[in-house]
């Protein structure tokens, strides 16, 4: 099962509905073993595409060592699929390289509501699990979200305005 | 010559579960195959049959993505660190864009080769 706070949850969507038609994606840090995400943080999608995703290579460089410097592994690996449903594609499962981690997908398919389901991908097999939405279990305030490009120092948004 | 060699979750399996390893060759190529001589298995991974990088693998040197450097004949010095990560990708219907970007990519690093042929002569 995910366990999950409702505001990284919103903060994803909100990623999603911005980058809507073209798909999302990001990472969700939280600390080594803990299987708790807890640090948001968006990646831009160096494919653009409507149907493609994928992390720039500098900028999972960056991310990857920023989490190994503070004991964090990527909990969660989330992208939108924005005219099916949120469920791997063949492509998802073949490039899936992550065997820790959550894959979260959220479809954006629909204007108003969102589908988010989330699945372990090992070896190529894909198996779907609960998401729990926790309300208010990470303070807020606490939760870093930011942009490519930006410095977490200097970029303080979706969070803090709630 | 020692590199350190920075090894993903999932090529783990390859390396006793080590997650940095140590490796020596002058270039990225030779070390891979250095690599292979201890950890079985880990060089086909990263390298296709047709001898170069795979398209959803990044490596790097230091800083900088290899791709930049010459892939599989990028240079390595004494006390390099070497990175690396399996691309995060995928998404709806990617098998067409992931074959068009595959076949880019091939197409590219054929024409890195050819030049990299042509400065050699």
């Amino acid at each position: 099962m995910l366990s999950i706070d409702r505001s990284i949850i919103d903060a994803i969507v909100a990623h999603a509905r911005r980058d809507h038609p073209d798909e999302a994606c990001g990472v969700v840090a939280g600390p080594a073993g803990s299987d708790t995400p807890t640090r948001h943080i968006p990646m831009e999608n160096a494919a653009r595409s409507m149907t493609f995703y994928e992390f720039d290579s500098m900028e999972h460089l960056r991310v990857w060592r920023e989490m190994d410097g503070r004991d964090e592994e990527p909990v969660v690996i989330y992208h939108s699929h924005t005219a099916t449903e949120a469920y791997p594609s063949r492509t998802d499962i073949s490039f899936a390289g992550e065997p820790g981690a959550h894959y979260l997908l959220v479809s954006t398919r629909e204007p108003d509501t969102e589908e988010i389901r989330s699945f372990r991908i090992v070896d190529g097999v894909v198996t779907e699990e609960p998401v729990e939405i926790v309300d208010a279990a990470v303070d807020p305030h606490a939760v870093q979200s930011y942009m490519f490009g930006q410095s977490p120092a200097t970029v303080d948004y979706e969070c803090s305005d709630r | 010559m020692a590199i350190e060699v920075r090894i993903p979750t999932i090529l783990r399996t390859y390396t006793g579960g080590a997650k940095v390893v140590e490796g020596a060759g002058d270039t990225l190529n030779d070390l891979l195959t250095d690599l292979d001589s201890r950890h079985g298995g880990l060089r086909a991974r990263l390298v296709t049959d047709a001898g170069a990088l795979h398209r959803f693998v990044n490596v790097y040197v230091n800083d900088e993505d290899v791709r930049f450097l010459g892939a599989l004949d990028a240079k390595l010095n004494d006390g390099d660190s070497v990175t690396i990560l399996p691309a995060v990708a995928g998404g709806a219907f990617g098998f067409a864009a992931a074959a068009a970007i595959a076949s880019h990519s091939a197409a590219a690093i054929a024409s890195r080769a050819s030049t990299a042929r042509v400065a050699a002569r």
